[in-house]
């Protein structure tokens, strides 16, 4: 079955199939289901507290699904996964950590391994091809913690590609960055997942900077998703069905705004809205 | 010159067994605490080291009221401190305070009861002494063996969970998806931790293993980049600083009239703390301090030498690549 679906366009990487998470009788996820392919920039979007984050605890082995099952490259995830790269949240590199950037960078080649590592030109190859490859050379020898935001992303970056993932996972890595740094990593990001045929799925609480580059999104609001291209999921009535209630979405300027709409009065439009997407 | 050296060194300094035996147990302890000093400092816990300091003194006092050898103790209730710690949650943030306070308090509790038994019932009037500041003079030779074997499983220890240890201090989550066992590295770096610590307060008391194993790492990551750098420096302070500090205590016996000797503790500390004030001297060290962070830009650049270096080699990569 899977076989029909790899030929179509690109193969598929990540199936995501009726995942639910419960924390202390909490819904967190309710039946999310999507998939990402090879090649394909995923934007997973959605408002704090939506279970974004969740979800790529989920993806990551870290967070058991109450229901619901995940595939990487057709296979059941298993805990020691070496073919997701991921760069979680938050990382505090404090400016006393004794590592440069390329020692960190190495660390994502064999940093789960138990013993000292010997010295290997080979190694040492990999990690200044990945460094250049995220446009670090500058400073390849800098302490991590004394690297602006935008550079220890591109390090983390390198550190969660060298190991050659199919898939990387990255928690809101726009969330502490300014303007340009932002669409600086993001053009990075677009760049790798074409020429390496890398999914990326990337979550972010704010869609606008991700426009130019993201081919399909993962919509996420109170523990529902709604997946696709970018086009089929912004659209008012897939949202407002989601959110369970109107929302308007405006296009200002190559922009997007997703707008609650008035909160009374709009009972007969949702329920239009239902009709539409079901059709 | 003569007269210098012998003011240096007091006649006896070299053919004196107590100071062979000093310096030996105190060099090794130096450097296992280094190791594992470094790791502390970068994962943030030296308060923990510290409470398992107070855990060590517990340990000590009920070994000398049973007639064990007190690095036994030491060690032995170090290691199961930290056994407790681990459970209470020293792993979370918030919880490592609370195992830390709460473990301490406890310690120390047990230290008070011991340590009178020992100085009322025992004629050892010096236990208080010996066991919370150290009494390297005074450690027999038969010692050595146990240090031997201690320095071993701690430096063991760290060498099997380097990796994993420095992966996991970066991000415990990063860690935890490339499958590292995040809970069994924490207990490896815990257990290295507890023997380092009960080894140190064979060395300089109980109270004070602490400046021992942070010391000489806090002094060292204010000169380095990297790890084995790290490692290699705090060893050299914490050897430099514990031989230096034994010289000078042999040598108090000689100063003025009165014939009384220093502990060797104080040197040892004093030495310790006056290289960390002079590790913050170089300016190399300014570059990590309080400047806002728009400005780390320009503190990256205050490296050239290692730029222009590392630019030479990446091109070099770059080229043997496109080859």
């Amino acid at each position: 079955m899977d076989q029909a679906s790899d030929g179509a366009v690109a193969p598929q990487i990540l199936d995501v199939s009726g995942v639910s998470v419960s924390l202390s009788g909490r819904r967190i996820l309710d039946h999310v289901s999507f998939t990402v392919g090879a090649g394909q920039f995923t934007g997973l979007i959605g408002p704090n507290g939506a279970g974004k984050t969740t979800l790529l605890r989920v993806i990551l082995g870290l967070q058991r699904p109450t229901d619901g099952q995940v595939t990487i490259q057709g296979r059941p995830r298993s805990h020691r996964n070496q073919s997701i790269g991921y760069v979680p949240q938050k990382v505090l590199l404090d400016p006393d950590m004794p590592l440069r950037a390329r020692d960190l960078v190495a660390l994502g080649l064999d940093g789960h391994r138990f013993g000292i590592r010997l010295r290997s030109k080979e190694r040492n190859q990999a990690v200044r091809e990945m460094l250049h490859a995220v446009d670090a050379d500058r400073f390849a020898d800098a302490r991590v913690g004394n690297l602006s935001g935008g550079e220890q992303q591109r390090v983390l970056i390198a550190h969660a590609l060298i190991s050659r993932p199919k898939l990387l996972l990255l928690d809101e890595p726009l969330a502490n960055l300014d303007i340009r740094s932002g669409q600086e990593i993001i053009s990075l990001l677009a760049r790798i997942a074409r020429e390496q045929q890398i999914a990326v799925l990337l979550s972010a609480h704010e869609m606008n900077p991700l426009l130019p580059v993201m081919d399909h999104v993962v919509y996420l609001a109170a523990g529902r998703a709604a997946s696709g291209p970018t086009a089929e999921v912004i659209r008012a009535e897939v949202l407002s069905s989601l959110y369970g209630h109107h929302v308007d979405v405006l296009h200002v300027r190559g922009r997007v705004l997703v707008v609650a709409g008035p909160a009374s009065g709009e009972g007969a439009d949702l329920t239009a809205d239902h009709a539409v997407e079901a059709g | 010159m003569h007269k210098l050296y012998t003011w240096v060194f007091e006649p006896g300094f070299f053919s004196n067994a107590p100071v062979h035996v000093a310096a030996l147990i105190g060099g090794v302890v130096a450097v296992v605490s280094a190791v594992v000093g470094v790791f502390t400092v970068i994962r943030g816990q030296s308060f923990g080291g510290h409470a398992l300091g107070d855990v060590s003194a517990a340990g000590g006092s009920g070994a000398l009221l049973i007639g064990l050898n007190p690095l036994l103790g030491f060690v032995g209730l170090g290691i199961a401190g930290g056994g407790v710690m681990d459970m209470i949650g020293v792993r979370r943030v918030r919880g490592r305070d609370l195992a830390t306070g709460i473990v301490l308090g406890a310690a120390i509790g047990l230290s008070a009861l011991f340590l009178y038994l020992d100085s009322t019932a025992g004629a050892t009037t010096g236990a208080t002494q010996q066991i919370l500041f150290g009494s390297i003079f005074t450690i027999p030779s038969a010692t050595i063996p146990f240090v031997a074997i201690f320095s071993v499983i701690s430096l063991a220890s760290i060498t099997a969970g380097w990796r994993p240890l420095l992966l996991s201090t970066v991000s415990t989550d990063i860690a935890a998806a490339r499958g590292v066992p995040v809970r069994l590295v924490g207990l490896l770096y815990m257990l290295a931790l507890a023997v380092s610590v009960g080894l140190s307060s064979l060395a300089v008391g109980a109270i004070l293993s602490t400046a021992l194993l942070i010391g000489p790492a806090a002094a060292a990551l204010r000169l380095t980049r990297r790890v084995g750098w790290a490692l290699a420096v705090a060893g050299l302070i914490g050897v430099g600083a514990t031989w230096l500090g034994i010289l000078l205590a042999y040598d108090s016996y000689y100063w003025g009239s009165g014939h009384q000797g220093l502990p060797v503790s104080f040197f040892i500390v004093a030495v310790i703390f006056t290289t960390y004030l002079l590790s913050g001297l170089p300016p190399r060290a300014s570059r990590r301090g309080a400047a806002p962070p728009g400005l780390t830009r320009q503190r990256g650049a205050a490296l050239p030498g290692a730029r222009s270096e590392e630019r030479g080699t990446s091109d070099e990569g770059r080229g043997k690549a496109a080859r």
